[in-house]
């Protein structure tokens, strides 16, 4: 049994003076895909980014790959997990392909510069995401759909064994949005990676992971295989909604009463 | 994205035109000196234009040289530290230090040493003060950053104009050129070259990093980037920068807005050529400048500072009017 890619162990994460996760204990090994489900301001981005070693955590630990993450250099932890947040604000000029040759940073000497490898992993990504012709486009004349698909290229060019992703889905019309999912999972099921993601559609979690870590924002969270933990009742409770399920062809959806 | 073969030509033909600029500042002024007396002065031919070159254009050359450099590498730096275009080397307030110093010390009637001295402690007391207040509570974004350097500039500006009212009519005229910025003034020419060196020589291995934090923070840290190690750094070093050059000559305005924006037009925001470009580009601007500056309406001088906003300004509202919204 290989070491996890990322655990969490008695994880507590505090929002101002205000608890929002408290002693959570979860491993995610390669392949593995998670979703994180949640109302607005539950702290899932805060979780997701204390995760990937960005914030420090209140209490706990994570380990990245068997190392604490809090004790990592920076540089050693981007080798282990790519992030993806939710903003992307550019205030200087770039084009499509130099934005997309920033995932390779952690794989470069401090004087190296991008290699022709390099560009062609990156056009890659690019193409992967859709996003192949548009190399020389300036960013700031992208579509936000487009500018969050070269997020998620940048996060390929990274190559990272782990993805961390916080609303991968944000700006996608629903072709994209299917486009994505099967991305990741072709890369959870080819390569290995494992993948946690910030998701607002149970029926998408359903459908395109593994797990489920529902974070209810008083410091309760639970985590379960999709099938046990993404019904009508649970996440009736966590949204604090009525919502009826309804099956198809092994699919499920969630149609609010 | 620049390779490394177009950066170095652009390197190049920067460093040619630095020379070209040198070249006008030996040569043109009052006493007309030829290119060949020039470069026999240069060489350590003994002669009547030797003096000229040696003694007075050349060490002013450089001290310009060096001032713009300065100048222009702090405010590529300031615009990445703040992530803010429209930051310059003296938006946190350092310039405004550095006039407090040096308008007290000609108020008091301090030497020469005593103004740059003075210049240089308010320059760090201004940086110090920002820094205290911004970094109170630990969180010190780019905003609160900004908005305590602009207060302590403004703060800074009224002492300025209390020390002008107050100050005796004969030394009116030095306090102003202090304050429009003057190479006239300068004594000393190696302690700016020498901080542009060894600044350019400390931020050129961060450059790649420094492309990162220019596209946020949290990005910059996964992927990889010490972004609370570099921060601090870069802010130490584009004040010091900034101080550096505001002793030598006052505090010259533009060079370290304009410069780094139209090095950015032409070859694109990867600071690994923008650091570098933008230092050769500014230092020649300022060259150049100051050439006009004394010859302009010879043989009296202008300061250099009036000249560089004559030209700044009208060049930075026209980037700002076709600045991409």
């Amino acid at each position: 049994m290989s070491r996890p890619l990322l655990e969490a162990r008695q994880l507590r994460v505090e929002i101002g003076d205000k608890t929002v996760v408290d002693r959570l204990n979860f491993a995610v090994a390669t392949g593995e895909r998670v979703a994180i489900l949640g109302r607005n301001g539950a702290g899932k981005s805060t979780l997701l980014s204390t995760l990937a070693g960005l914030r420090k955590a209140a209490g706990g630990a994570v380990l990245l790959d068997g190392e604490d993450a809090a004790l990592m250099p920076p540089r050693q932890a981007a080798l282990q997990r790519a992030w993806l947040g939710q903003f992307q604000n550019d205030p200087f000029g770039s084009t499509v392909l130099e934005t997309a040759l920033t995932g390779r940073h952690p794989h470069l000497g401090r004087w190296d510069w991008e290699s022709t490898r390099d560009a062609e992993l990156a056009r890659g990504a690019l193409k992967a995401v859709g996003l192949d012709g548009m190399e020389t486009r300036q960013i700031h004349t992208l579509s936000g759909g487009e500018r969050q698909r070269l997020a998620i290229a940048t996060l390929l060019t990274q190559a990272a064994p782990l993805y961390l992703l916080d609303e991968p889905l944000s700006h996608l019309d629903l072709n994209h949005q299917m486009a994505v999912l099967e991305l990741f999972a072709g890369t959870a099921r080819d390569c290995g990676a494992g993948v946690i993601m910030v998701l607002h559609d149970p029926a998408l979690a359903h459908r395109f992971c593994d797990r489920a870590l529902l974070v209810f924002g008083d410091g309760r969270t639970e985590i379960a295989p999709v099938d046990d933990i993404l019904t009508a009742e649970t996440l009736s409770d966590l949204y604090g909604y009525g919502l009826r399920q309804i099956e198809d062809r092994g699919h499920r959806c969630f149609i609010p009463e | 994205m620049p390779t490394r073969q177009r950066a170095f030509l652009i390197l190049a033909s920067l460093c040619l035109l630095a020379v070209a600029s040198f070249g006008l500042a030996l040569t043109v002024g009052s006493f007309k000196v030829s290119y060949g007396e020039v470069l026999g002065a240069l060489l350590g031919q003994e002669g009547g234009a030797g003096d000229v070159v040696l003694q007075l254009r050349l060490p002013r050359a450089i001290a310009g040289f060096a001032c713009g450099g300065l100048l222009a590498l702090a405010g590529a730096l300031m615009q990445v530290l703040l992530r803010n275009p429209l930051a310059d080397p003296y938006v946190l307030g350092i310039s405004g230090g550095a006039g407090v110093g040096a308008m007290f010390a000609i108020l008091v009637g301090l030497p020469v040493l005593g103004i740059d001295g003075l210049a240089f402690a308010g320059a760090l007391g201004a940086m110090f003060i920002v820094f205290g207040l911004a970094h109170g509570d630990g969180s010190w974004t780019q905003t609160r950053l900004l908005l305590t350097g602009v207060i302590v500039a403004a703060g800074c500006g009224a002492l300025v104009a209390l020390m002008l009212a107050i100050a005796e009519e004969h030394k009116l005229r030095g306090m102003l050129f202090w304050l429009m910025g003057d190479l006239g003034q300068s004594t000393q020419w190696w302690p700016a070259l020498l901080a542009l060196v060894v600044a350019l020589a400390l931020a050129m291995p961060f450059a790649r990093e420094l492309n990162l934090l220019s596209r946020g923070m949290m990005q910059a840290q996964a992927l990889g980037v010490a972004v609370g190690r570099l921060r601090y750094a870069i802010y130490l070093l584009a004040s010091l920068a900034t101080a550096a050059s505001v002793t030598t000559a006052g505090s010259i305005g533009f060079v370290g807005l304009v410069v780094p924006h139209l090095v950015r037009l032409a070859t694109g925001n990867d600071q690994r050529l923008l650091l570098p470009a933008s230092v050769l580009a500014g230092g020649s601007l300022l060259v150049l400048a100051d050439t006009l500056a004394r010859t302009l309406i010879a043989p009296q001088q202008l300061p250099v500072g009036v000249l560089t906003a004559l030209i700044g300004v009208p060049v930075f509202l026209f980037l700002l009017s076709r600045q991409p919204k």
